[in-house]
C-alpha cells in the first residue's frame, strides 16, 4: 500500500487526523503476527471451504444497510453464484458485488456451489459500469472455487466473460475494494478481484487453480490435492508475503464460522477505513496506482545488459553450420 | 549380398525423423514436405502445432524480427516441487526448445507495417504464463503503446503456470491492463489463437483483441478437459472448443488458414492505421 498511502495519508497520526479511522484498524499487514504458528495449507483450504463460514449475503446483511440486489445481466439469465447491488456503507451508497456461496446443499446446487456462468460475469460488469457512472465506490467480495467449467459456461464464453470483467475493473475510474471471503478459486476470482486494495479473511485461501485440479494436472490424480495445496503457498499469510493482498482481516478466535457478527463488524471497520482513504485519491492517480499495483507482479531475473555475452560458438559447430 | 543381424531391429519402414504421421487423416508425411507446407497436412489440411522461431519465420518479414528481453528468466518465488522441482522444468524446457521462457518478443514488419510482435511456444512448460511471459508481454504492450505500432500476440498455451501460484495469476490481471491501454490510446491490437489456446491465457489478453483470429481445428477454451472431469465430472462432447466451435458461437472473428494468415493479419493492420497517424477517411 505505499504508494496510495504516499498520495491519501495513512492516518496513522491517532485521533486528531480528522476523526477518521486508522488504516489498519483490525488489519494484519505483517507475517510477523504468523510467527510459528501457522495453519498447514490444507487446514486452511478446509477452514475456507467451511459450509458454516459467512457467505457474500451473511456478510452484506451485516455490513451494509438497506442492501437493493440487482439481477441478471441483460442479455441471458440472471446468475445465482453472483450477487450485486446497491447497499448504503455509513450511510454512504456504494455497488456491491459479491460470489455466493450456499450454507446448505439444497442452497449449493441453487447458487452452483459458487461457481459462476459467464452471465455471472456479464452481470458483475455492468454493476461496475453503474458504479462508475455515478461515482459510487465498488465492493467485491470473493468467494468461489472457480468459474463453472462445464460445456454450457464454455458455449456463452466464460474466458470471454472473465477477460472483460478484469479489463473493466482494471480501468474503472471509481475506488475499488476487494474482500475475499473464503476460497478465491483462480481467473473466476481474480474477475472480482481487481481492485486499489485487496483484502482477506485470515483464513481465506487465494489460488492460480484449485489444489484438485492442480493435482489432477501434475501429479494426475486429484487425491494429491493436499500436496498440491502445500506447495502452491495459497493460505493468507503467504498471500501477504507475496502481496497478492494487501492486509488481512482479523477473523473472531475459532473461524469466522464461528461468529459471523464479529468477522462482519471486522470487515466493516476494515473497508469504511479504506473507503475514506481511496474516495480523496483523485481518480486519475487511482488508476495509474491500480495499473502499477497489477504490474508489479512477477519475479524475473534479468542480466543487466553487457553481463552475459552471447557464449562463443566453439569451433566445430560453426563447422557442422548449427 | 548384403549380411543381416538376425538379432537386430528390422528397420522401420516410417523412421520418426523423417515421417510423422497426421493425427487427423492417418496419412505419412514426410518431415521435409510437411515442414515446407507450414506444418499443414497436405493430404487434410490439419494443422500441426507451430514452434515459436517456425511461427515467426510465418508472418514476420524476412530478417524483420528484433528480438527484446531475450535473456529474461524466471526465478522460483514458491520454491514449488511437484514430481520435479520448478528450476528443473524450467532447465528441461529451455534445453528442448533453446527459449529461455514460454514466449518471444519483439519488434517486425508485417508485409511492411511495422508491429510489435509475441509469439508464445507450446512446447515451453505447454507454454504457460508465468512471471516471465506476463512480463514480457506487458512490455510489448507497453513498447506498443509507445512507439504506437500494432501489437500482435500469437497465442500458444495450456494457462497460467502452477508452479509460480497465486503471482502466476496475477499476470493475467497484468497483462489485461496493458492491453487495456493500448485500447483507450486506439493502437490495433490482434489476438491470433492457435492451438491450444485455453486457461489463464484465453481469460485474458487473448480473448481482448480487437480482432480475433484462431487457426482452423485449434483447441480453445477455458477449462482443460482434465479439470472439468475433476470439476463437475463430466466429460466435455468431442469437437467442443475448436476453433470453429468459437467461430459458431461467436468468441472468434475468423478462422483463418495458416498459409493465409499472414496476409489476413496485413489487411486489419492496414485498414486499423493507429489513431492519429494517416486517417484513412477525411471524416
Amino acid at each position: 500500500m505505499g504508494m496510495l498511502e504516499r498520495i491519501a495519508g495513512s492516518r496513522r497520526a491517532g485521533p486528531e487526523g480528522n476523526g477518521h479511522l486508522p488504516v489498519d484498524a483490525g488489519l494484519i499487514t505483517d507475517t510477523a503476527a504468523y510467527a510459528g504458528e501457522r495453519p498447514t495449507a490444507w487446514q486452511a483450504v478446509q477452514t475456507a471451504r467451511n459450509i458454516g463460514r459467512p457467505h457474500a449475503l451473511d456478510v452484506i446483511s451485516r455490513v451494509f444497510d438497506r442492501f437493493q440486489e440487482l439481477h441478471g445481466d441483460r442479455g441471458f439469465r440472471d446468475d445465482p453464484a453472483i450477487v450485486a447491488g446497491i447497499a448504503e456503507l455509513g450511510g454512504r451508497p456504494v455497488v456491491v458485488v459479491g460470489q455466493q456461496k450456499g450454507a446448505s446443499t439444497e442452497e449449493n446446487i441453487e447458487r452452483n456451489f459458487g461457481m459462476p456462468y459467464p452471465e455471472g460475469y456479464r452481470k458483475a460488469i455492468r454493476c461496475y459500469r453503474l458504479a462508475e457512472k455515478f461515482h459510487l465506490p465498488l465492493v467485491t467480495l470473493v468467494d468461489t472455487p472457480g468459474a463453472y467449467p462445464g460445456p454450457e459456461a464454455e458455449e456463452r464464453g466464460q474466458a470471454e466473460a472473465i477477460a472483460s470483467s478484469i479489463q473493466v475493473m482494471s480501468r474503472l475510474a471509481t475506488p475499488i475494494v476487494v474482500v475475499v471471503l473464503g476460497e478465491g478459486g483462480s481467473g473466476g476470482a481474480l474477475a472480482l478481484g481487481v481492485g486499489d486494495v485487496v483484502l482477506a479473511l485470515e483464513n481465506a485461501i487465494y489460488s492460480v487453480i484449485s489444489p484438485e485440479g492442480s493435482a489432477a494436472i501434475l501429479w494426475r490424480s486429484a487425491a494429491e490435492a493436499e500436496r498440491a495445496a502445500q506447495a502452491m503457498k495459497l493460505a493468507g499469510p503467504d498471500l501477504l508475503e507475496t502481496g497478492v493482498v494487501d492486509a488481512l482481516i482479523k477473523e473472531p478466535t475459532g473461524g469466522a464460522h464461528t461468529d459471523h457478527d464479529a468477522t462482519a463488524a471486522a470487515i466493516k471497520t476494515a473497508l469504511v477505513a479504506q473507503l475514506e482513504r481511496l474516495v480523496r485519491v483523485p481518480v486519475a492517480d487511482l488508476l495509474s496506482l491500480r495499473y502499477e499495483r497489477f504490474r508489479s507482479f512477477g519475479t524475473v531475473v534479468e542480466p543487466r545488459a553487457g553481463e552475459v555475452a552471447a557464449p562463443p560458438r566453439p569451433w566445430w559447430r560453426r563447422v557442422i553450420g548449427r | 549380398m548384403r549380411l543381416r543381424n538376425p538379432f537386430g531391429r528390422k528397420p522401420k519402414e516410417f523412421p520418426s525423423h523423417l515421417w510423422t504421421q497426421c493425427p487427423n487423416c492417418g496419412e505419412m508425411l514426410f518431415n521435409k514436405q510437411l515442414a515446407r507446407n507450414q506444418s499443414v497436412c497436405t493430404n487434410c489440411g490439419h494443422h500441426f502445432k507451430l514452434g515459436a522461431k517456425e511461427r515467426l519465420e510465418l508472418l514476420a518479414d524476412a530478417r524483420s524480427f528484433s528480438e527484446t528481453d531475450a535473456d529474461m528468466v524466471s526465478s522460483d518465488p514458491l520454491g514449488f516441487v511437484d514430481s520435479k522441482t520448478y528450476p528443473d522444468r524450467i532447465a528441461a524446457a529451455q534445453a528442448k526448445t533453446g527459449h529461455k521462457d514460454a514466449v518471444l518478443t519483439g519488434t517486425a514488419t508485417i508485409s511492411d507495417i511495422p508491429v510489435v510482435l509475441a509469439v508464445m511456444d507450446f512446447e515451453f512448460m505447454g507454454g504457460s504464463m508465468g512471471s516471465v511471459v506476463g512480463e514480457k508481454l506487458t512490455r510489448a504492450a507497453e513498447r506498443a503503446l509507445a512507439d504506437r505500432a500494432p501489437l500482435v500476440i500469437v497465442a500458444a498455451s495450456g494457462g497460467a503456470r502452477m508452479q509460480e501460484g497465486t503471482i502466476a495469476l496475477m499476470q493475467l490481471a497484468k497483462t489485461v491492463a496493458a492491453v487495456t491501454r493500448l485500447d483507450e490510446a486506439g493502437v490495433p491490437f490482434v489476438s491470433v489463437l492457435t492451438d491450444p489456446t485455453t486457461g489463464g491465457v484465453l481469460a485474458s489478453f487473448a480473448s481482448l483483441g480487437d480482432i480475433v483470429l484462431a487457426e482452423p481445428g485449434a483447441l480453445i477454451g477455458f477449462s482443460g478437459a482434465r479439470v472439468t472431469s475433476e470439476t463437475i465430472g463430466e466429460k466435455l462432447p468431442k469437437g467442443f472448443q475448436r476453433a470453429e466451435f468459437l467461430l459458431d458461437h461467436g468468441f472468434v472473428d475468423q478462422v483463418v488458414p495458416r498459409a493465409q494468415l499472414k496476409e489476413r493479419i496485413a489487411f486489419f493492420l492496414g485498414a486499423f492505421r493507429v489513431a492519429g497517424q494517416d486517417l484513412r477517411w477525411s471524416l
